[in-house]
Formats: C-alpha cells, sequence, structure tokens
C-alpha cells in the first residue's frame, strides 16, 4: 500500500488589538449594533481617503520581531482587486510584493523533540464587513470593515493535523503574550485557512494543492485536516486525480464540500496603493519597538530559573501569563526572597483572581506590596500566620503591610522576656497538660504552644514560644 | 451685476458696507435665470440654501467676523462632496446620492465664509476634455452656444465666463481645469499634486487628481488656492510643506523671469490663431522682463499614451466602489449581487466611463500589467525628469493649453483617441505632478478665447501665478466678456 | 506579473476583461469598443520601444514616507446617514440580494 507525505501550509489572518481601524478612526469595538463604527473611509464613499494607523504597523512589526522574522526596510500597500458584497471599495488594500515581515517561525514539541516550523511573511491589510444571511436577502454589517488584520502565512511545512494545531496554539501563545491580539477562533479574531496536498512516498514534487476555508476553531481544523487526507488518500489510491480547488469544512455533517465558483480563479489585478506612502521604518523606531518585546513563554521560563533560582514547575506557573510573570519579577525584584513570593503568587494570588474571576492588573495588592510582606515576614517580624491574615487585609482594605501591623499592633513579639511571661501563665493554668508533655505525649507541647500564641493574640513568635516552653518543662 | 465682478471686487464692496451678501448671491441667481436655460452650466441650484447662507454671511459680517471669503458666492463641479449636497460627478450611477460630509478644500472655504451656490455640470466622472460625456446633457460653450465649453470641469468655466457666479472650482488629472477655462476665457490653475487635500474629490487617478479654482482673474485664483493649500491628516499625500503667501508674489513685470519654451510644443499642427496669439504673449512676457529661452522635454510624444494607461487604471480600481449596494443607482432585478453589479454598472454608467474603465482593467491584467501599467510609470519617471531637467534653464515653461481653440459640439465624439490626443500639453503637467496655470491671451478669429499655459515646477505656484498675473495685468484678455456675460451685465459693459 | 502577453499581438478580450470589472455588455458595445480600444492600444506601441530598464517606476508624486495617524478613536457618521444613502436597508443593515457561498 502506498504511504502518503502529507504538506501542510496555513494561512493566519489576526485581527489586531487597536482602538481605531487600520485607515479610519473608527473604533474596533466588537457586538456593537450594527453599522454604528462607520465612516466615509470605511463605507468606502465617493472621495474617501485610508490613512495608515501606527498602532496597527507596530503591533505587526512586534509579532514580526516575536516570531523571528526580519522587519523589511521598505514596505508599501498595493489594492486587490475584486468585487464581493462585503467589500466597501471593490478593492482591498492589503500588501502584495513589499510585506512589513520577511522569514521566522515557531519551534513545535513532536515526539519529544522540537521541530521548527517556518514562517514565509507577515502582512497588513484591512478586514472585509459582515454579511448576515437570510432566505432571499443578505444583510451587511460594515461596523468590521477596515478593522486591522495582520495575515501570517507559513511555508507548507507541517506533516500532519497535529503538527498544525501545534503550530497554532504556539502562534496563538505568542500573540496573545506580546497583547497583540485575543486570537480567539470563536470570536472571530483570529481565522485560518488551510492548504494541503498529498504525495506519494518518494515523489519530490508536491502534490495538488487543496484549499480549505470556515474551520472555526482548532479542533474544527484538526477534524478537517484529518477528514481531507483521508479523502485525497481515498482518491489517489483509487487511481483518481486531485482537483484544485477551495472546500469549505462543513462542521455538522464532519466532511468538506467543493466551493461552488462561478467564476475562474481571481485575476486581483494588484497595483501599488496611490493613496498611501511608502514605509520606510527607520531603525531607531523598530529598536525602540523591539525594546518593548516582552520574552517569549520559553525564554521567560528559563529566566526565572536561571535568575531567582526557582523550581521549573514555578517558572512554568508564572511564565505562563505574561502579566502575572510582570507581577511576580516586579514583586521578586524587591525582595529578599523570590521563592517566597513565588509561593504567594502560585497560591494565594492565583486563587484569589480565579475565585474573583479578575485580572491580575485588577489585583488590589501590588507588587511592591507583596515585596514587603515577603520580607517582614522572613525577617520574621511577623509570623506565618499573620501574615495571612494582613494579607487577607490587604485585599479587602488595601493598605501597606507595614502600616497595617504597626496599626493594629500584629508585630510578632520575639521579645524573650515577654513571652516568657506568658509561657509561665500557660504553664500555671493548664497543670493537665504540662503532665501530659512531661509523661510523653508531644501533642501536649502543641497545646501549649497554641495556648501561647491565644493569650498573646497570635503576637508571640512561635518558635521562641516552643522553645522557651521546652526549656521550662524538661526540669 | 454683482454677479459680474471678481472675488476680491465683491469683497471690497461688502467689506465697505456698499452690498450685502445678500444682494450679491441674488444677483448671481438672477443671471443663473436669465442665462443658465441656454448654456446648462449648473445641475443643481438650491435658491433657498444659498440665500440663507447669504443672510448668515451677512449677519456674520455685521458681527466682526473676517472670513477671507465671507459671503462671496462660489459654484462647485459635481465631484467635490458638500455635505447635504447632491455629487452626483455627472453619472446616473450616483443619482439621488447625498453626501454626508465636506471635502478638506470645501470646508476651509466655508470656515471662510464661503457661500455654495450650485453644483456645476461636467464629463462623467471627470472623463472627457468637452462636459458631453455627462449624463444630465451638455454644457454650452458662452462665447459660442455651438461650441463645447471644455471638460471636464465644463460646467464650472462655462458659469465663470457667463458671469452666472463670482468664481469656481473644478478638477484637473490630465487637464481638466485649464482646459475649459482656456476654451472659456477665465483662468484655471492646476496646483502642485499634494498641493490641495483630495479629501472629498470623487477619485478619478489618484496620483493625478488635484482641485483648482477656475475664476476671472489671477489674484482671485491665489485667494482661492491660499485657502484651500495645504497639509491635510485626512489625505497622505498632501504635502507637508508650508503655504505661502501668493498675493505677495503677484508683480505687474519679469524682470529675473526666464521662460522656457519646449521645442516639442511648437513643432506644428497647432491652430493658426492660437499659434498667434501665444507667440504674441511670449512677446509681452518679453516686454515685461521677461528672458526667452528654448528649452527640451524629449518624452513628450508619449505623454498621451502613458497618462491613458494610468489614469484609466487606478480609475477602475477608483469607480469599482459604484456597484449599487451602498449608495446611488441600482438596478432592479438582480437575481444576486454578481447580476446587481453588472446590471447596475451597465445601466449607471455612460460609455467614455466604460471605455475607460475596460482600458484601465486591462492594463492591469495579468500578463499586461508589466507591458502597461509598470511601463507607463517607468515612463512617467522620465517624463518628471524632463521638467527638472527643463526647469534648471528656465523659471516657467509656456505653451499653448490647447491646439485648438473651443470644439464644435459632436465634433469629436467619433474617435476616443482623437480626442485623447487633444490633451497633448496638460497632461505631462499631471504626470510629473507640477503645477500649471492657463490664462486668456487672446481671441481667435475675434470669437472664441485662446488660452496660455504657464507651468512651474512642483511647489512652484508663485512663480505662475505672478507670470499670469504680470501678464494678465499687461494686456487687456480679462476684461474680454462673451455676449452672454454681456447680457448679464446689464447695459453697462465692465472695462 | 511577468509574463508578457503582449508578446503575441493578441487583441483585447473585451468581453473577459468587461467581466473582471462587473460590467454587462451589449454585443453592440462589446463590437464598439473592441474596435476604439484596439485602436487604442495599439497607439500605445509607442512605449514598448523605448528602453525604461534602468528606470523607477514613479508610484507617487511626492517623496513623502511614514505618514501614519495615531491610534484615536474619533466619531463617523451617524447610522441613519448611511442608511438613508443606502438602496435598500433593513434592521440597521444594508441589504443586498442573497449571496450564495
Amino acid at each position: 500500500m502506498t504511504t502518503y507525505r502529507i504538506t501542510i501550509g496555513l494561512e493566519v489572518h489576526v485581527q489586531l488589538k487597536t482602538k481605531s481601524k487600520m485607515f479610519c478612526a473608527c473604533s474596533t469595538d466588537f457586538g456593537s449594533e450594527p453599522n454604528t463604527h462607520i465612516c466615509p473611509v470605511c463605507m468606502g464613499y465617493p472621495g474617501s481617503l485610508p490613512v495608515m494607523n501606527r498602532e496597527a504597523i507596530r503591533l505587526t512589526v512586534i509579532s514580526g520581531l516575536m516570531l523571528g522574522c526580519r522587519i523589511n526596510p521598505h514596505s508599501k500597500f498595493d489594492r486587490k482587486n475584486y468585487f464581493y458584497p462585503d467589500m466597501p471599495k471593490n478593492y482591498q488594500i492589503t500588501q502584495c510584493d513589499k510585506p512589513l515581515c520577511l522569514g521566522g517561525g515557531v519551534d513545535i514539541e513532536v515526539g519529544g523533540q522540537t521541530k521548527r516550523l517556518g514562517i514565509t511573511r507577515i502582512h497588513q491589510e484591512e478586514d472585509v464587513a459582515k454579511n448576515m444571511h437570510y432566505a432571499t436577502w443578505s444583510g451587511i454589517d460594515f461596523n468590521r470593515a477596515g478593522v486591522p488584520l495582520m495575515e501570517i502565512v507559513s511555508e507548507p511545512d507541517m506533516e500532519s493535523a497535529d503538527e498544525a494545531v501545534a503550530y497554532l496554539q504556539t502562534l496563538r501563545h505568542i500573540l496573545v503574550y506580546a497583547g497583540v491580539s485575543e486570537c480567539n477562533m470563536e470570536e472571530g479574531n483570529m481565522r485560518c485557512d488551510v492548504n494541503i496536498s498529498l504525495r506519494p512516498e518518494g515523489q519530490t514534487t508536491l502534490g495538488t494543492k487543496v484549499e480549505i476555508k470556515n474551520m472555526n476553531s482548532f479542533k474544527g481544523i484538526y477534524n478537517a485536516l484529518q477528514y481531507e487526507i483521508e479523502r485525497q488518500r481515498e482518491v489517489l489510491a483509487g487511481g483518481g486525480k486531485i482537483t484544485q480547488e477551495t472546500r469549505r469544512w462543513d462542521v455538522d455533517k464532519g466532511q468538506t464540500f467543493s466551493m461552488r465558483t462561478k467564476e475562474d480563479a481571481h485575476d486581483y489585478r494588484y497595483f501599488p496603493e496611490p493613496d498611501l506612502m511608502p514605509i520606510a521604518l527607520p531603525e531607531t523606531l523598530v529598536a525602540e519597538w523591539a525594546a518593548t518585546l516582552p520574552l517569549l513563554p520559553a525564554q521567560r521560563r528559563e529566566k526565572f530559573v536561571r535568575e531567582f533560582g526557582l523550581p521549573e514547575y514555578d517558572a512554568q506557573v508564572l511564565a505562563a501569563e505574561k502579566a502575572v510573570g510582570d507581577f511576580f519579577e516586579t514583586a521578586a525584584r524587591l525582595s529578599r526572597n523570590p521563592k517566597a513570593v513565588s509561593n504567594w503568587v502560585m497560591t494565594d494570588v492565583l486563587r484569589t483572581l480565579t475565585e474573583k474571576e479578575i485580572p491580575i492588573s485588577a489585583f488590589a495588592i501590588k507588587p511592591e506590596a507583596l515585596a514587603e510582606l515577603v520580607d517582614m515576614t522572613d525577617a520574621k517580624v511577623i509570623n506565618s500566620n499573620t501574615a495571612r491574615d494582613v494579607f487577607a487585609i490587604m485585599l479587602k482594605e488595601g493598605g501597606q503591610a507595614k502600616e497595617i501591623v504597626a496599626a493594629r499592633g500584629l508585630a510578632q513579639v520575639s521579645d524573650a522576656g515577654a513571652i516568657e511571661a506568658v509561657v509561665d501563665q500557660i504553664i500555671a493554668e493548664n497543670p493537665k497538660s504540662v503532665e501530659d508533655f512531661k509523661n510523653g505525649k508531644v501533642a501536649a507541647m502543641k497545646f501549649l504552644v497554641g495556648q501561647v500564641m491565644r493569650l498573646s493574640k497570635g503576637k508571640a513568635n512561635p518558635q521562641m514560644a516552643g522553645a522557651l516552653l521546652e526549656k521550662k518543662l524538661s526540669n | 451685476m454683482l454677479n459680474t465682478f471678481t472675488i476680491h471686487e465683491v469683497l471690497d464692496r461688502l467689506n465697505r458696507g456698499e452690498c450685502r451678501s445678500e444682494d450679491v448671491v441674488r444677483s448671481v441667481l438672477d443671471a443663473i435665470q436669465r442665462t443658465d436655460g441656454r448654456i446648462h452650466g449648473y445641475l443643481a441650484i438650491n435658491e433657498a440654501d444659498a440665500l440663507e447662507q447669504a443672510r448668515a454671511a451677512d449677519t456674520a459680517r455685521s458681527n466682526g467676523a473676517k472670513g477671507r471669503l465671507l459671503g462671496v458666492p462660489i459654484a462647485v463641479k459635481d465631484v467635490l462632496n458638500v455635505k447635504g449636497q447632491p455629487c452626483t460627478c455627472g453619472s446616473k450611477i450616483l443619482k439621488g446620492y447625498i453626501s454626508p460630509y465636506d471635502a478638506t478644500a470645501i470646508a476651509r472655504l466655508r470656515d471662510e465664509g464661503a457661500v455654495f451656490v450650485g453644483r456645476t455640470n461636467m464629463d462623467e466622472f471627470a472623463m472627457g476634455s468637452t462636459t458631453e460625456n455627462s449624463a444630465y446633457g451638455i454644457t454650452r460653450n458662452p462665447w459660442n452656444l455651438d461650441c463645447v465649453p471644455g471638460g471636464s470641469s465644463g460646467g464650472s468655466a462655462a458659469v465663470v465666463a457667463a458671469d452666472e457666479c463670482v468664481a469656481a472650482l473644478g478638477s484637473d488629472t490630465g487637464g481638466s481645469v485649464r482646459q475649459p477655462a482656456s476654451f472659456c476665457g477665465c483662468v484655471g490653475l492646476k496646483p502642485t499634486y499634494g498641493r490641495i487635500s483630495r479629501y472629498g474629490l470623487t477619485a478619478y487617478a489618484s496620483s493625478l487628481d488635484q482641485i483648482g479654482p477656475i475664476t476671472k482673474d489671477v489674484r482671485d485664483a491665489a485667494l482661492l488656492l491660499q485657502i484651500m493649500a495645504g497639509v491635510d491628516a485626512a489625505d497622505s499625500t498632501t504635502l507637508p510643506s508650508t503655504v505661502p503667501d501668493y498675493q505677495s508674489a503677484l508683480t505687474k513685470d519679469l524682470k529675473g523671469v526666464t521662460v522656457g519654451l519646449p521645442k516639442e510644443y511648437f513643432v506644428g499642427g497647432l491652430d493658426p490663431e492660437v499659434e498667434r496669439c501665444v507667440q504674441e504673449a511670449i512677446e509681452v512676457c518679453r516686454q515685461l522682463g521677461a528672458k526667452v529661452v528654448e528649452v527640451s522635454l524629449p518624452n513628450t510624444r508619449v505623454a498621451v499614451d502613458t497618462y491613458y494607461i494610468i489614469a484609466p487604471a487606478e480609475a477602475s480600481a477608483n469607480l469599482s466602489r459604484f456597484d449599487g449596494v451602498r449608495y446611488g443607482y441600482r438596478a432592479a432585478g438582480a437575481a444576486d449581487p454578481l447580476d446587481l453589479y453588472k446590471k447596475s454598472r451597465a445601466e449607471g454608467f455612460g460609455p467614455e466611463v466604460k471605455r475607460r474603465i475596460i482600458l484601465g482593467t486591462y492594463v492591469l491584467s495579468s500578463g499586461y500589467y508589466d507591458a502597461f501599467y509598470l511601463r507607463a510609470q517607468k515612463v512617467r519617471t522620465l517624463i518628471r525628469r524632463d521638467f527638472e531637467a527643463a526647469f534648471k534653464q528656465c523659471t516657467v515653461i509656456l505653451s499653448p493649453v490647447a491646439s485648438t481653440p473651443a470644439y464644435r459640439i459632436g465634433q469629436n465624439s467619433a474617435d476616443p483617441l482623437q480626442m485623447y490626443l487633444g490633451d497633448i500639453f496638460t497632461v505631462p503637467v499631471n504626470l510629473a505632478g507640477i503645477c500649471g496655470l492657463s490664462v486668456p491671451c487672446g481671441m481667435a478669429s475675434g470669437k472664441l478665447p485662446v488660452g496660455l499655459q504657464v507651468m512651474g515646477p512642483a511647489l512652484g505656484e508663485e512663480a505662475i501665478l505672478r507670470t499670469g498675473y504680470a501678464f494678465e495685468q499687461a494686456t487687456q484678455w480679462r476684461s474680454y466678456r462673451s455676449g452672454i456675460a454681456k447680457e448679464n451685465a446689464g447695459s453697462q459693459v465692465r472695462l | 506579473m511577468t509574463d508578457d502577453k503582449t508578446q503575441s499581438a493578441k487583441k483585447m478580450d473585451v468581453r473577459y476583461v468587461a467581466n473582471l470589472a462587473r460590467l454587462n455588455l451589449t454585443d453592440g458595445e462589446v463590437a464598439e469598443f473592441q474596435a476604439q480600444l484596439d485602436h487604442i492600444v495599439e497607439h500605445f506601441n509607442q512605449l514598448r520601444s523605448m528602453n525604461v530598464d534602468d528606470v523607477e517606476p514613479m508610484a507617487h508624486a511626492t517623496p513623502i514616507q511614514n505618514v501614519f495617524r495615531d491610534d484615536v478613536v474619533r466619531p463617523g457618521l451617524e447610522r441613519d446617514v448611511i442608511l438613508n444613502n443606502a438602496p435598500q436597508q433593513a434592521s440597521g443593515l444594508i441589504m443586498v440580494p442573497t449571496i450564495v457561498e
């Protein structure tokens, strides 16, 4: 039986997180009433002209840098001409021969090995309007028309549905990490078209390429690819030929279907956009933008292990989300005990975020304040129980650890004389427990220490209390 | 007879309190009433609105407002978006469309108090040289009603020449302000590309279009340019260069000015009357102190081809938005969007527009892009270099605007190529992105105006306005009025 | 974009090009335009013989670059304005005959 080699390439469209559209100042807000974020430019009215959104360019360049691309020193926009109801001008402003970014790639883990998947290019373009289909009419909402899109074209380096999904997950992680986009396929801010061909093992020329559209989730992409691989395998094994075409994934039927095209392959008649001037980003500006780049998640994990001496597990948890990593890093740098900071973040902080369903940016305790709390505990100014109490107070009422401890007199008492007084009183008041301890019951010591803590309202230094009790009762 | 004055003459009287803006506008509206039935320069007038604007200007003036055009009525070519007004572009496909915004140039004039009195006729989507391509009927030349006023801003030129307004706006892509100005005996200016914002100007050819004033004298053109010029955040192609004081460039002599005459433009084929008028004009410039030298623009012979590849190509994309979906004309009975486009565009566009869309689509299409569009853009560089080299030897270049005076109506309709070749003197200016002025310089056989073209380097408006002004002040051509304009002056004849 | 079909003096396929431009043409128009456009395109041959090998295309008349705007939201048009200009609209959407995907 012939084995077939699979070749997969992906074209990913990502909506960028800008406030305004690519070529006009309309809001990019999602979910508003139809046709409420529109103007002459994004409606393609006569006399309207596009003006480039600098932030969109920056986000595309940053994405390119994070994905290892070269930033094209000379870049420009072109007109791609075709007619469709979701096209306000019946040409799309996009980039043809001089995209913003070239080359690059991502690393994925496949069977314990690292595999590099190449990226061909990343370019900027504008999104189209949204069509809603009714029985005999279609309605068009132009809110989405003109939203900035970044198109990432991969090299045809993937050889399985698993690799394709791994590529997408890695891409998504990096782009979300960089704050470039939400990359949520279900919400439509990340879309993916797939190109796939099969060829018999040993053949060097690639097989006929089929394009697949209309997948709305990573799972959909996986399933569509698996189906298409099987379909093509069957056709080829049966001696048939694959037609070069575009197919759409039908999630309900679990199959791809040929899309009816009323026309020949498009002649897009690309030409340079005369209304927009060329882009020649100065190296200093690209360097300025590069300086704002976060480390890739993997690099950050490594850094946490190296610089703060954290175990791998801690580093992984902390580096998973950029904002959490930022919080940890700020606190850790201010504290003498980064591991303790890590413990706090991994447990109490993250748990609170989950319970309250808030992002770390909305967390009531700032990294500086956490660092202070950690150091006070480290310096034994307060004990760990008190620290928990102070944490809860900071969360509920705000304030700094030092002030709270001072105001409420929560400082651990480590004055031997003061503790001794309490210890003596407890010994006097609990003859039974003293007897039990002297008879070998270890639990009795715990009880007595607890009583010292209770009487001192939790402020006694528990280690000192325990040591004193031991000393007094060992006679 | 307030309608017969220039902008500065009207402003003088308004500022001295000798008349009100309402009087000026009424005078213009009366002239339109008397005349436009024969000329058909206007496509739309809103009398009530114009008078309301005029009254508002009068009130503002009495409250101390100081707008540089306060209360002055301006006619607008129907290609410019003016909020709340129609903007047909001379086409059926934009019937019913109401502009929801002001073009930047309009907004700047509005800020200075201009009164927008009406929309003028034009070749459909600015494609044409006679205004015969309008879907709303032809415009006639006030000097001879059997002749065309030129195009594509024929309506604007005709109404200025007939004193049916004080001044007008046109647009120029291949000569569409300069040529009708020449045919109608007015002043017409095409600024340097990027000098005036194109935001709100319905696009024909994006890399060639410019808005331009059509006026009764050079001083008025300088004023309108002054107000409209300057960088605009809404148009990425506008120049960031500061706008100089154009009025102060106007002098009555041409000392220190070197005038270049391109040898390729004077090789014969010119109507003898046009040749005579232009040569006499050159002589006047000499008298005024200008030095005259010969220059060469070697790529002149391919300018028309270059233009008629690039302009239709850009236009084919710019006109794709006219599809019956979001505004304008929509054909009935379409089964699906594809059908909708093909029917609406077939029914909504006239033949010249269709021709140019097809030509433009062709030169961009796969297999032809390199041979035509790309090649034309390269030749364009050569044409621009020609001018850069020539302007090293002279301050301004003089030439005819057209090789003949105004054509008879219907004369060129059969042969589009013939029509295109008539643009030989004007298209190079747009291709090179430089500035050009048309100023009246004589009468052919005493009956039809002839214009002199003054070309200047990029951002050389001061030089061409100076040359035009000095020439105008030394001659009597600006006082020549057509028969219709004389009617509109009442019994008094202006001198 | 680099293959040059014009080497084989093929005439313009007016119907094909008109279709790209979404224009219905009558047979009469096809014939008329064919003749006129062939004539015009032939005239363009002047350009073919020119040597432009080392010449940059003039994409823009002005030498400026990097013209950007800040990422700031500004009010656009009211929906009513858009809908009033639309040939057909309902429920805030612009309507067209149904699109078959």
